[in-house]
């Protein structure tokens, strides 16, 4: 039973990191958008949705108990306002000036979560954060197995929407700014605007995910939102294939499981004084795995599936 | 407004400038935005430490401070090795993954992402080669002295700032007068046609590497003199280092130098109003403005 409990907060948390990396597969696997600021727009959502739904705290501003699904949607809103701020300063400009905005963007945002203390609880962070079913906190595995649910209900939604989306003709125009922009142009489609409605997309799904992250575990810190994060939603999305919804949660799960799995492994075999140094060979490992799938199987897992319009009937099966 | 934060924001100018011109010549000419730049900072400055401490057993003389200077001949010699080993990192990094890349004609942004991933995984490697514990070059302890109208520096300090002086002068030089710097040009401006040309391309991105890679590792070897040395050294000026080649308009050396030293001064500056908590926003701050009022940079030409 304690296993099964811990399986289901395993997964529950392994789903958090799929709702991220879905929301990088809209930036990145679909439109070809280099976000390195994930944590960012993940702290963010948290942070917000903590802000609105916590009860009311002496020490600092927020707490207005709000119910949690409306901190959900605060949290998605305010996600996809960063993200459409970031997309009108940098998407007009050469493709690695988003990579470098948004690199400043999670380093800021991080700073503000650090520094005041009256907003967001500083470097103690924030606690007592709802969780859904709360009133079965008491027996392990019944509180997971329903938050599970939950997650993975979420999980399900965004995939059917975006793959609704991704095949729209929308999702289509997607696709062809990303594999020639001057012939998506020639079709009197504008890149730039198609640009910004992706990036803002994306973006207010990552918070989302860390809405929902921050809920589940009840506490939130500046370092949960390292670059560390970043580059394991990066990992994830390319393990599991981007351009391909199914790859982006299969990658998460598949990631964490290693990234779970080693940690564990290193606090069985390293003395105590040296696991913060064996966790660092974690990273090492994911890295060099990042850059050899780049090198050798760019397409991950699940490759892209190439998608045309309903319309063209029996010309799908071509090729 | 204490005119002390002139100096300071020199001294960590000079730092930024040294390690952006590395970054915005890879970014010209080998045209991607190379996350890993900043851990060549930090692999710099750990592997001159590691060679001084070889030096240091092998001969204990060279350790001995020399007046005025807080380190003995022992350091310049071990940062001659330390360049050396930085450059053939690099070089060895642009052979396994970055010319592997380029040659099978991977979109700029992929080779973003792989130098994204090889920063995370050089600077874990540090982290457990050497431990997250901060290290030091010297253990002596220097006096600043005064300088006059209320500034103070000390002699590691001035040399510093004169060594970079030379360093871009020399650079400068080279890129604009020499027949390797005009290939250089050619090669950033259209490395096909440079090719066509007779140009070796792939010897400018040689020359490339070694330059940025050398201008790192000194620029590594005086963080680590002011301050300390971490794992995580390099990853935390991959901001400001951004921000200065930006906007000194990528590609130009006297652009990089500058921008480091006007976000030196900036960070300097604004440390004494809103205090040092915030000291990493100020470069986000100025390279949001600069893509705002003017993306090219203040050198750059625009695109085309």
């Amino acid at each position: 039973m304690e296993l099964l409990a811990y399986a289901a907060f395993f997964l529950t948390i392994a789903l958090t990191y799929a709702i991220i990396s879905l929301g990088l597969n809209v930036q990145w696997g679909q439109t070809g958008l280099f976000n390195v600021g994930i944590a960012g727009f993940v702290g963010l959502g948290a942070y917000v949705s903590a802000a609105l739904t916590t009860p009311d705290a002496a020490e600092r501003i927020g707490g207005f108990d709000l119910p949690i699904a409306l901190g959900w949607l605060a949290a998605m809103a305010a996600g996809g306002m960063l993200a459409l701020a970031v997309g009108l300063l940098t998407l007009r400009m050469r493709s690695d000036y988003l990579a470098i905005t948004t690199f400043g963007i999670a380093v800021a945002l991080q700073l503000v979560f650090q520094n005041t203390e009256s907003l967001t609880g500083g470097a103690f962070g924030m606690a007592f954060i709802p969780r859904p079913f709360a009133a079965l906190q008491g027996q392990a595995f019944a509180f997971n197995a329903l938050n599970l649910a939950l997650t993975a209900a979420v999980v399900l939604v965004l995939y059917l929407l975006l793959e609704h989306l991704l095949r729209s003709p929308w999702g289509r125009a997607l696709r062809a700014v990303r594999e020639d922009e001057t012939a998506a142009q020639a079709l009197g489609k504008n890149p730039i605007l198609l640009r910004i409605q992706a990036f803002a997309l994306g973006g207010a799904i990552m918070a989302l995910a860390g809405g929902v992250q921050a809920h589940f575990i009840g506490f939130i810190a500046p370092g949960n939102y390292l670059p560390m994060m970043t580059f394991q939603v990066w990992a994830m999305l390319i393990v599991g294939g981007s351009g391909n919804n199914r790859g982006a949660i299969l990658g998460a799960v598949l990631v964490w499981a290693i990234w779970a799995l080693s940690g564990a492994l290193i606090s069985e075999v390293f003395p105590a004084d040296q696991q913060a140094r064996a966790a660092s060979l974690q990273i090492v490992v994911i890295g060099v795995m990042l850059c050899a799938i780049l090198l050798w199987r760019p397409q991950g897992i699940l490759p892209e599936v190439r998608s045309v319009s309903r319309h063209l009937g029996h010309r799908n099966k071509d090729k | 407004m204490n005119p002390q934060a002139i100096i300071d924001g020199l001294i960590s100018g000079s730092t930024i400038g040294l390690g952006a011109i590395g970054l915005t010549l890879t970014y010209s000419i080998l045209r991607f935005a190379n996350f890993t730049h900043g851990d060549f900072l930090a692999w710099g400055a750990y592997l001159t430490l590691t060679v001084a401490g070889v030096l240091g057993g092998l001969a204990a003389g060279l350790g001995a401070p020399v007046y005025p200077f807080s380190f003995g001949w022992g350091l310049p010699l071990a940062m001659f090795g330390g360049v050396v080993l930085t450059v053939a990192l690099t070089l060895g990094l642009d052979r396994i993954l970055f010319g592997r890349l380029r040659a099978r004609g991977a979109d700029a942004i992929i080779v973003v992402m792989a130098s994204f991933g090889a920063s995370m995984a050089l600077r874990s490697l540090l982290e457990f080669i050497f431990t997250a514990k901060p290290a030091y070059f010297t253990k002596a302890l220097q006096i600043a002295k005064p300088l006059g109208l209320g500034m103070r520096a000390t002699p590691d300090q001035l040399l510093m700032i004169g060594l970079t002086a030379l360093l871009v002068l020399a650079l400068h030089l080279l890129v604009t007068r020499s027949a390797t710097g005009r290939a250089m040009r050619a090669v950033s401006e259209n490395p096909g046609l440079a090719g066509v040309y007779g140009v070796d391309v792939d010897k400018v991105i040689r020359v490339t590497w070694i330059i940025g890679a050398s201008m790192a590792c000194i620029a590594g070897v005086m963080a680590g003199l002011l301050v300390q040395i971490r794992p995580y050294m390099g990853f935390d000026l991959l901001l400001p280092l951004f921000s200065a080649a930006i906007l000194g308009g990528i590609g130009s050396i006297p652009g990089a130098m500058l921008g480091g030293l006007i976000i030196g001064l900036a960070e300097a500056f604004a440390v004494q109003i809103v205090g040092a908590e915030w000291r990493a926003a100020i470069s986000f701050i100025i390279l949001v403005l600069v893509l705002m009022l003017r993306p090219q940079g203040l050198f750059g030409q625009r695109e085309a």
